[in-house]
């Protein structure tokens, strides 16, 4: 009998065997800022829990080295990965003096490869199991419930990155509130006008080219600049159109990151809008002309209808493309997870900038596949096989 | 001479070909006819292994064609296909210039082949060789598509629905071509097609098929005589029969001793256009002149009527 | 006579760049209403010329990486022995692009320290995914008759890679760097945070000192350069579009 090998199951084989055996799992430093002493997987973990995630880790390298069923594979990979989650903690446990505050232990780039080898292993095995939208949004939230639960459970309270947040536990609410805010709140403001000067293009030949190419211009000015610019004009709107200060417009702060990122988002708003619009058969125009359609008819009984997921996926590129943008909001002072990304990177902090880092990673993560989802559900090839 | 022995195709449990076995000789035409699915096409492919066969043999004058690597064998095989298939990217010269070019023909016999296959499918080669594929008409690109194919002066062509995409006029003048080209070169040609009226009108040999089975291989006389299935007959038409029969012969074997009045037709026409010549213009009988011009006979409503009716078994 | 404008603009604006770089100092009147205090109009902390070229560079540099890389992993993806990795490439380039730029040059840093060095590999992730993404639609949606006929004719793997598939696939690739250039540009003023040099050390010099005449440099040079260059791979691409007769098509 020939033993046929997965190639992607080699790839994760190796990566394993490098960040096991070459690599440091975890990094121990005396205070916040001193270079840090590299630990090994067996060094790091308490005596019991090496072994066991050796055991595990190795059981799914074997797995996924074979071809095995795409849902042993998955449920392998997320048993390895529910086990780095949950074993990193006691690491950062075992290796802090008991009554030591200063001392920091976080995850080392042999624990990062081995999130990435298994990572990799189930994003293969999920894309291959063709999971339906639905369950897509399930699996992200039991994902998610069960990082919150690790958090919740107090059993990442010593690692660093938990140490960063607990310092300023009032102020990360804050500032997330302000990122989702800018975020969703310049995306809802791109879509509501977006969408009619969409419509409007699409009626207008003339005005498309020239609409488009604006927003275009608009989409190369950097994102620095773009905020930076947008200072100006809102300072002196603040100044001297009355009450616009009371309702919170300022020179600096979220009003001008607020407006750079609703110029960012009409563009793929706008341009979804003309192109799912463009996109209608001609065939189903001029069938809703003929049983004696309006125009106000036609458009929202069969043009949109049929534009919308076209114009959803540019909302998902917006909402995705805004949640990386808002972190550039804290260099105007507008706040948001960005904050502790630039704070990071000026104390040279590394893991105050993944406070940061992380969270903004995972919105857009989480953004996409949901959209994602949407996206299918809404498509007619969708409705059609699950009608 | 290409024998195909004992060729079975499977797709996992699918059998697209099912144990054909048929020899083509050397410079004929032969037509393989079939509905979509018939596996036609697979059988084609696999002569110049585009499709590896699940079992059996195919040997080109006696030798196996699994001697040499694929994309050699390839090289010595003309190959064709419906919507021509040519490089979008590389001008009509270098488009026919591809093949000459793998087997490293130096540059001067290259561009010496080009030229005479241009002017050989009536196309200036000052003209078109620079041009690119789009900026052909249809027939002029299934023209270049059959120049690229023949351009290394293969003993064997394969062709899959080359005309099916060309409108029936153009057809009917690239179907005459490449009859012409068949005999200048005495090129062996397998031609795959869904349409029997081209088969008859082009194959020397026909090879039906239905469902991965070959149901019949046989002159297109025998096909239309002796329909070895409901199947074949169906393909043939009854309806069209006679009139097909008639196709295949010139109208100079038709010929009888005495005169007739009005225009004459030519001996190299087939019989049925002398047969519908003589129905839409009301007369008993035609005169038939050789390609001199000079009269050899004529030919009778009646005479070509009895040839139409189907030949004793 | 309907193209002449724009290209004599491109030109007018093309010049009007090199002059503001060489001698920025004659457009101090344009900016001086930008400035408030006396505050210094025309970037003073280094040379503009230098930084735009420094910026361009590593544009060039991340940019040069990510197409060798991208367009080796599509063709390995589409050959027979490495199709098996097609669709995990394709969820990966998915979920690769919902990681925000500012994320990947901040976590960079911890591993390659500050400057040039994390900006090229944030440059360089965040380029691959549309140059991967067009290269593999590109070498996938090749016209099936064409490839048949590649193969029909007795062309190696090889042979219908190079002579075939790769330029056929060469205006869908080439706009899929054109596009992560354009990106690149703006992203790599983000690089200044982490202490690189690029053009957007003047926007951050001028937020820092609440100077809009700075702010409006750097941002103008970099959209402009983006502009240009945007333009000028445009008309590269359908110059070879237009060849190969795919622009009707389309």
């Amino acid at each position: 009998m020939v033993v046929r090998l997965d190639k992607l199951g080699v790839v994760t084989a190796l990566i394993t065997g490098y960040a096991v055996a070459g690599a440091p799992f975890a990094t121990f430093r005396a205070n916040r800022i001193v270079a840090g002493e590299p630990q090994t997987l067996l060094a790091a973990l308490p005596s019991w829990a090496g072994p066991t995630l050796l055991t595990i880790v190795a059981l799914a390298v074997i797995i996924g080295l074979f071809r095995t069923p795409s849902t042993l594979r998955l449920a392998a990979s997320f048993a390895a990965l529910a086990a780095l989650f949950l074993l990193i903690g006691t690491a950062a446990e075992h290796l802090t003096p008991p009554g030591n505050t200063y001392a920091r232990v976080s995850p080392a780039s042999g624990f990062w490869l081995l999130l990435f080898a298994f990572a990799l292993l189930a994003a293969d095995s999920l894309t291959r199991l063709r999971p339906t939208p639905l369950i897509r949004i399930l699996v992200l939230i039991l994902a998610g419930a069960f990082i919150g639960s690790v958090l919740v459970s107090g059993s990442w309270d010593k690692l660093s990155i938990l140490k960063e947040y607990s310092a300023r536990a009032d102020n990360f609410w804050a500032e997330a509130s302000k990122h989702v805010t800018l975020a969703l709140g310049s995306l809802a403001a791109a879509v509501i006008i977006g969408i009619p000067l969409g419509i409007l293009c699409h009626r207008v030949q003339k005005l498309r080219a020239a609409v488009l190419n604006v927003l275009n211009i608009v989409q190369t000015i950097p994102s620095i600049a773009l905020f930076g610019i947008m200072i100006a004009p809102l300072g002196w709107i603040a100044a001297n159109v009355p009450g616009a200060a009371e309702i919170g417009i300022k020179g600096i702060g979220m009003a001008p990151a607020f407006v750079a990122l609703f110029l960012y988002s009409l563009l793929p708003v706008v341009a979804n809008t003309v192109v799912g619009l463009a996109g209608v058969p001609a065939q189903a125009n001029d069938a809703a002309r003929g049983v004696g359609m309006t125009e106000r008819q036609r458009l929202f009984r069969v043009e949109f209808p049929l534009a919308f997921p076209v114009i959803l996926t540019g909302v998902r590129i917006v909402l995705v493309q805004n949640i990386g943008l808002a972190t550039i909001a804290a260099l105007i002072g507008g706040g948001g997870f960005g904050v502790f990304v630039f704070q990071g990177i000026g104390q040279t902090a590394m893991d105050l900038v993944l406070l940061g880092a992380v969270p903004t990673v995972l919105l857009a993560f989480a953004a996409a596949i949901i959209l994602d989802a949407a996206v299918e559900l809404s498509s007619p090839a969708h409705s059609r096989t699950s009608a | 001479m290409i024998e195909i022995e004992n060729i079975t195709k499977r797709y996992g449990a699918a059998t697209v070909v099912n144990n054909v076995s048929l020899v083509v000789e050397p410079r004929t035409v032969t037509v393989i006819v079939g509905t979509s699915g018939s596996g036609k096409t697979t059988l084609m492919r696999m002569i110049n292994r585009l499709v590896e066969p699940t079992s059996g043999i195919i040997k080109l004058d006696g030798e196996d064609n699994r001697t040499l690597p694929g994309y050699e064998l390839r090289r010595r095989i003309g190959y064709a296909i419906q919507g021509h298939g040519l490089f979008p990217h590389r001008t009509v010269a270098q488009n026919i210039a591809v093949v000459p070019e793998l087997l490293s023909w130096d540059k001067a016999r290259i561009d010496g082949r080009v030229s005479e296959l241009l002017s050989l499918f009536q196309l200036d080669p000052e003209t078109f060789g620079p041009r690119y594929p789009h900026e052909l008409s249809g027939g002029q690109q299934q023209r270049i598509g059959v120049a690229r194919a023949l351009a290394a002066e293969p003993n064997v062509l394969l062709m899959d629905e080359p005309f099916g995409a060309l409108d029936p006029v153009i057809r009917s003048k690239a179907q005459e071509d490449l009859l012409a080209i068949q005999k200048r070169f005495g090129t062996t040609i397998i031609l795959v097609t869904h349409d029997m009226e081209e088969a008859i009108h082009l194959g020397h040999k026909i090879a039906v098929m239905d469902g991965g089975n070959l149901l019949q291989y046989a002159t297109p006389a025998e096909i239309l005589a002796n329909p070895a299935t409901d199947f074949v007959a169906t393909l043939v038409g009854t309806g069209d029969r006679p009139f097909r029969f008639l196709s295949l012969s010139p109208a100079g074997d038709a010929v009888e001793p005495g005169n007739a009045e009005g225009e004459a037709i030519p001996a190299s026409a087939t019989q049925r256009d002398a047969l519908a010549e003589l129905l839409w213009s009301g007369r008993p009988a035609l005169p038939v002149v050789n390609d001199a011009g000079k009269a050899i006979g004529r030919v009778t409503v009646e005479g070509l009527v009895k040839r139409a009716s189907r030949p004793a078994a | 006579m309907k193209l002449r404008f724009p290209t004599i603009l491109r030109i007018g604006i093309l010049v009007l760049l090199i002059v503001f770089l060489v001698r920025p100092e004659w457009f101090e009147p344009v900016f001086r209403p930008l400035t408030q205090n006396n505050a210094p109009v025309i970037y003073n902390q280094g040379s503009l010329l230098t930084l735009t070229l420094l910026h361009l560079r590593t544009v060039a540099i991340a940019t040069a990486g990510a197409t060798i890389v991208a367009v080796a992993l599509a063709i390995l993806v589409t050959r027979s022995f490495g199709v098996e990795f097609l669709p995990l490439s394709r969820s990966l380039v998915n979920i690769g692009q919902t990681f925000p730029p500012v994320a990947v040059l901040a976590l960079a840093v911890p591993a390659v320290g500050f400057g040039e060095k994390p900006t090229l590999i944030a440059l360089f992730l965040y380029g691959l995914l549309p140059i991967f993404e067009n290269s593999l639609t590109g070498l996938t949606t090749l016209p099936p008759t064409v490839t048949d006929a590649a193969r029909g004719v007795g062309m190696t793997g090889w042979q219908r890679l190079l002579k075939v598939e790769l330029p056929l696939a060469m205006p869908i690739i080439l706009a899929g760097i054109r596009l992560s250039v354009t990106i690149n540009l703006a992203t790599a003023t983000i690089g200044s945070t982490v202490a690189a040099k690029t053009l957007g050390e003047v926007i951050i010099a001028g937020l820092q000192s609440n100077n809009l005449s700075f702010v409006l440099q750097g941002g103008l040079i970099v959209g402009v350069l983006a502009v240009l260059i945007y333009d000028g791979l445009s008309a590269i691409e359908s110059f070879i579009s237009r060849r190969m007769g795919l622009l009707q098509q389309s």
